[in-house]
């Protein structure tokens, strides 16, 4: 390893696993298989990319391991705890404490201003009122944006929206920060300043990291391995041979 | 933002109708008890004794028992009158008519004597001149058309009468010489005036002529009396003054047989501290065989009257209400379809349900609050202007200004608390919808 995480992984080295992993939506007469059957492991501290083209299961996959949605069958274990037997309210929390997350179309709430947006999972983990200005500018300061903390997203360009998303996303100190095509809407410069923070919160702050993108030269560029997924099932899993190759 | 605001304005339209309307029910009900109240209508009785012939009550009169048996309204009966519970006052009724000198010419006329508390009484709100500066005061107080007769100056039919404050600059301060026939105890017979013996059936008493001068305080140009038909007074003096000077009763004459140094009354006038314990105390007075007449009795129809407005206005209120209730369902429920996607926002982030739930039922609340306040606020300012503009009316028709309409602070509090309340309510069903939303569907709306 090249550096050292700064949060250091006293659990287990593998972070997340899924076993056999389906979900299967009814429409109508037919099922449709949107995860079918995938089994994987993340080692904490990996920076993983989910590949694959539209409706390949990837974001389905990922909607898993965030707990937002539940799987027919099979089981997800995230730092040893079944996602799949989890309350509504303790995945919840689990939403809150141990996973960040970015989307492609960023997901602010536009109503609010950038720094209430930050806020906002502080807010959710019932943190002291008093102090959530002051973290949040800190996550803020941490990706440059606290000069644009009084503006409204509408006000932000594509790349600051991010910006902000990865602030919220960080700010309740996750170990897991789940990415679904987080450069899509960003063209490849703003994209690849994106990027390269998200690489920093993996070496620098030891999250492990777990991007869906259907752009492999992006994968390769960042993720230390990559997992293909094609008609919801996984047909390969390797390390990324163009990184030095975190095992 | 918006929707929100618009919501909230929603809200304080509903309560500002229901605050308008009900405060106009408190208000006109509030003008007509004061009114009423001052005009002493409706907290007096008039009490008779069985024994005077021009009682009130028919039925009455035959069942009771008859006259020459029934007691005497003598001023013990008064002073028992007066000591009962629920009762202010009672005070006689000293009426008589007379002969009165202006600038030397007489004048004939009813004159009435006045209790301290007619002072407060509607007939002279707007008065000339001012009250009997004290209840023995040799002065005397004017309806306008004596005024007028005194002066010489009663119209002809169809012609204005002269306005009160006219008469008023002409006779205020001026003397009146009342010349009356005084009842003075026969031992004492006093030096100066007529005298006539009245040596009748035991009794002894003189009747003496008197006169006694009044400065005359003010003009009335309302008539205190107008309930009492064709014998009313036209000139009032303060009824210390007229117990005083012993005027000859035509009661004294009846009850020349049972002569006591007390004095003995027609009638006494009851003033009672409710309006609403009027049947109390007149049944209570009944019983110590006396007759009693009050415009309570007679007046049921104006209290059902008062009774079906303040109903009409509360349903108007009500369904007011009921529109703004309707509204705030109606933007909370499309609010939870709108933010859809916000919901699964906040879901995705890591709120729980109840988070959700907490944060739209606080919406709700806080809109009703903030829609309450700003629709008492609302309801309260086109109270005002009607009721200025009104007065403005009235004015120009030189009628006394009024006040009808009165937001008194429960009903604030009323109107803040129910909106709150109604959209806490109406804010359950959205707020358990968006608690329940699926963030994967919820983040797929646009």
């Amino acid at each position: 390893m090249t550096t050292v995480p700064a949060i250091p992984s006293t659990r287990a080295t593998v972070a997340i696993r899924s076993e056999n992993l389906c979900r299967y939506y009814q429409m109508g007469e037919s099922t449709i298989r949107a995860v079918d059957g995938v089994s994987l492991e993340v080692n904490s501290g990996e920076f993983v990319a989910l590949l694959g083209s539209s409706g390949s299961g990837k974001s389905s996959v990922l909607n898993l391991i965030a707990g937002l949605d539940r799987p027919t069958s099979g089981s997800v274990m995230v730092q040893d705890r079944d996602l799949a037997k989890m309350s509504r309210e303790e995945l919840a929390k689990y939403r809150l404490r141990v996973v960040g997350m970015v989307f492609q179309s960023f997901n602010l709430i536009p109503s609010m201003t950038v720094l209430e947006n930050v806020e906002l999972p502080l807010r959710f983990a019932e943190v002291d009122r008093g102090q959530r200005p002051n973290l949040a500018k800190q996550a803020l300061e941490r990706v440059g944006l606290q000069a644009r903390m009084n503006h409204r997203p509408s006000e932000l360009s594509g790349g600051e929206q991010q910006r902000t998303a990865l602030a919220r996303a960080l700010i309740n100190q996750p170990q897991l920060l789940l990415a679904d095509e987080p450069t899509g809407n960003l063209d490849s410069r703003t994209g690849t300043e994106i990027m390269n923070m998200v690489r920093d919160f993996n070496r620098d702050l030891g999250m492990t990291v777990v991007m869906v993108t259907h752009e492999r030269a992006l994968a390769e560029r960042y993720a230390d391995r990559l997992i293909f997924l094609a008609d919801g099932k996984l047909v390969d899993d390797r390390p990324n041979p163009s990184s030095g190759g975190h095992a | 933002m918006l929707r929100n605001s618009l919501t909230t304005v929603g809200i304080s339209v509903g309560v500002a109708s229901l605050v308008a309307m009900l405060s106009l029910g408190i208000g006109l009900q509030q003008m007509a008890s004061r009114r009423l109240v001052k005009s002493g209508l409706f907290d007096t009785i008039i009490v008779s004794s069985r024994r005077e012939m021009r009682g009130m009550d028919r039925q009455e009169e035959r069942s009771g028992p008859i006259f020459g048996e029934s007691r005497i309204l003598d001023e013990a009966a008064r002073q028992e009158i007066e000591r009962m519970p629920n009762v202010s006052e009672a005070y006689p009724d000293i009426r008589f008519a007379t002969e009165l000198r202006f600038e030397d010419k007489p004048h004939l006329t009813m004159v009435s004597a006045l209790p301290p508390s007619a002072r407060s009484n509607d007939a002279f709100e707007g008065m000339q001149g001012s009250f009997f500066s004290s209840d023995s005061a040799p002065e005397a107080l004017l309806q306008k058309s004596f005024a007028e007769e005194l002066l010489g100056k009663i119209p002809p039919l169809g012609v204005p009468e002269p306005n009160v404050a006219e008469l008023a600059k002409a006779l205020l301060g001026k003397e009146l010489v009342m010349r009356f026939a005084q009842r003075a105890p026969a031992s004492s017979a006093p030096p100066g005036g007529d005298q006539g013996n009245a040596d009748i059936a035991g009794a002894s008493y003189s009747v003496i002529s008197r006169e006694q001068k009044l400065k005359i305080v003010g003009v009335s140009d309302l008539d205190p009396e107008s309930m009492r038909g064709p014998t009313r007074a036209k000139v009032f003096l303060p009824l210390k003054l007229a117990e005083r000077l012993h005027v000859m009763l035509p009661t004294d004459l009846r009850e020349i047989a049972h002569a006591s140094d007390q004095p003995v009354y027609s009638s006494i006038s009851v003033r009672v501290k409710n309006p609403a314990k009027i049947q109390a105390v007149e049944d209570a007075i009944k019983k110590m065989g006396f007759t009693t007449f009050s415009i309570a009795d007679a007046s049921r129809g104006l209290r059902q009257f008062f009774g079906v407005l303040y109903a009409f206005l509360g349903i108007f209120g009500s369904l007011a209400l009921i529109v703004a209730s309707i509204g705030i369902v109606n933007t909370l429920v499309t609010a939870i379809l709108e933010r859809r996607r916000e919901i699964g926002i906040m879901k995705a982030i890591g709120a729980s349900d109840s988070d959700v739930r907490k944060l739209f039922f606080a919406e709700a609340g806080a809109m009703g609050v903030l829609g309450g306040i700003l629709g008492v606020i609302f309801g309260w300012a086109i109270g005002q202007l009607i009721n200025f503009g009104t007065n403005i009316y009235l004015k120009r028709q030189s009628l006394p200004p009024e006040n009808f309409w009165a937001v008194p602070w429960w009903l604030v509090a009323f109107a803040i608390g129910f909106a709150f309340v109604v959209s806490l309510v109406s804010g359950l069903y959205p707020a358990g919808r968006a608690a329940k939303l699926d963030p994967v569907q919820a983040l797929r709306y646009e």
